[in-house]
């Protein structure tokens, strides 16, 4: 499988993980090899089981956790961002329906916009919030202390 | 006295506790007082609010083993009209605050109010560096009695519980109970 993709994807990074098979995909790619990784009978990754932002201080992080209820084998892709403000990246809820909230709620705390999300606003955190908490740069002078 | 060196008979005993009742002595009121206090007291119907781990153990509490209808805190309410307790068991966080408040607003009088377990005594694992959880419920509505632990032990509910059935056997008709808020 780590070849098919690597051919698939030129761009993408193998990254040695001890749980799971994990590649560094290029953003631009992401779209294509999602569809291929749902649609093909080989790969039929039939289920996103996770999708997590991360703030990795130089840039962020998204990070799709895929299942395959068939084959029984998982993956792991990651995404980053070119920089930190105003990023975006290609939406997968059209693939995966579960997508549509998690990215709403990586929207909501670390400001990662999707494109063409149906749907794109805050989820848990009032429409007028200010920021996004989960993010390292985030200042709450009221309730949270420097240390 | 601190509530360290009270012993665990003082706790219990309600006999002294309602000498401090001062319901003027006319035989008359203290009897009926002490019908509806009874009557209060022994059925205490919550209601069915719980936003964390600790409506689990609320369940266990009112579940077979722990069976709290025993103290006739008997059936959960799902409308707040016809409850009397409410018994906030879990996190509140900022947005769901005005909901709690409204909840609260909603029950007929006389209502009461268990904090139960950290998070609704005073923001407790998020007390510190937390951009979305009240610190205490008693921030938003008034407190009857607080129960500590994370998440409280059934038994440790139950107790709370039997706390404020002393707390309602002191109140006389003389001297109704207001909210602080109406």
């Amino acid at each position: 499988m780590k070849e098919k993709i690597l051919s698939l994807v030129p761009g993408a990074e193998f990254q040695e993980n001890k749980q799971y098979v994990t590649f560094i995909i290029p953003s631009d790619k992401m779209r294509d090899l999602a569809m291929k990784l749902k649609n093909e009978t080989e790969f039929s990754f039939d289920y996103l089981f996770c999708l997590t932002g991360v703030d990795m201080l130089k840039y962020l992080e998204v990070v799709y956790h895929l299942e395959s209820t068939i084959h029984k084998h998982e993956l792991v892709l990651k995404v980053r961002t070119a920089e930190r403000e105003n990023t975006s990246v290609d939406t997968v809820c059209d693939i995966w329906k579960t997508a549509e909230f998690h990215e709403r709620e990586i929207y909501d705390l670390l400001g990662i916009k999707f494109n063409h999300h149906p749907d794109m606003r805050r989820i848990f955190l009032d429409d007028d919030w200010k920021g996004h908490p989960l993010r390292k740069d985030y200042v709450d002078e009221v309730n949270i202390v420097e240390l | 006295m601190g509530i360290k060196n009270m012993k665990e008979t003082d706790f219990r005993d309600n006999e002294t506790l309602s000498l401090f009742k001062k319901s003027g002595g006319n035989i008359l009121l203290t009897s009926v007082d002490a019908l509806i206090d009874w009557g209060r007291s022994n059925s205490i119907w919550p209601l069915t609010f719980a936003t964390a781990c600790c409506g689990i153990e609320m369940m266990a509490t009112g579940a077979s083993r722990h069976d709290f209808s025993r103290f006739g805190i008997e059936v959960y309410r799902a409308s707040p009209r016809q409850a009397d307790v409410i018994v906030v068991a879990g996190t509140i966080v900022n947005k769901m605050a005005p909901v709690l408040k409204r909840l609260y607003d909603q029950m007929s009088e006389p209502k009461y109010v268990i904090a139960m377990g950290a998070c609704a005594v005073s923001g407790g694992p998020f007390y510190y560096n937390s951009y979305h959880v009240v610190r205490g419920v008693d921030h938003v509505i008034p407190v009857d009695v607080y129960v500590p632990g994370c998440p409280p032990r059934p038994e440790a509910l139950l107790f709370g519980v039997m706390q404020l059935q002393r707390k309602i056997k002191l109140e006389t008709i003389a001297n109704p109970r207001k909210s602080p808020n109406t």
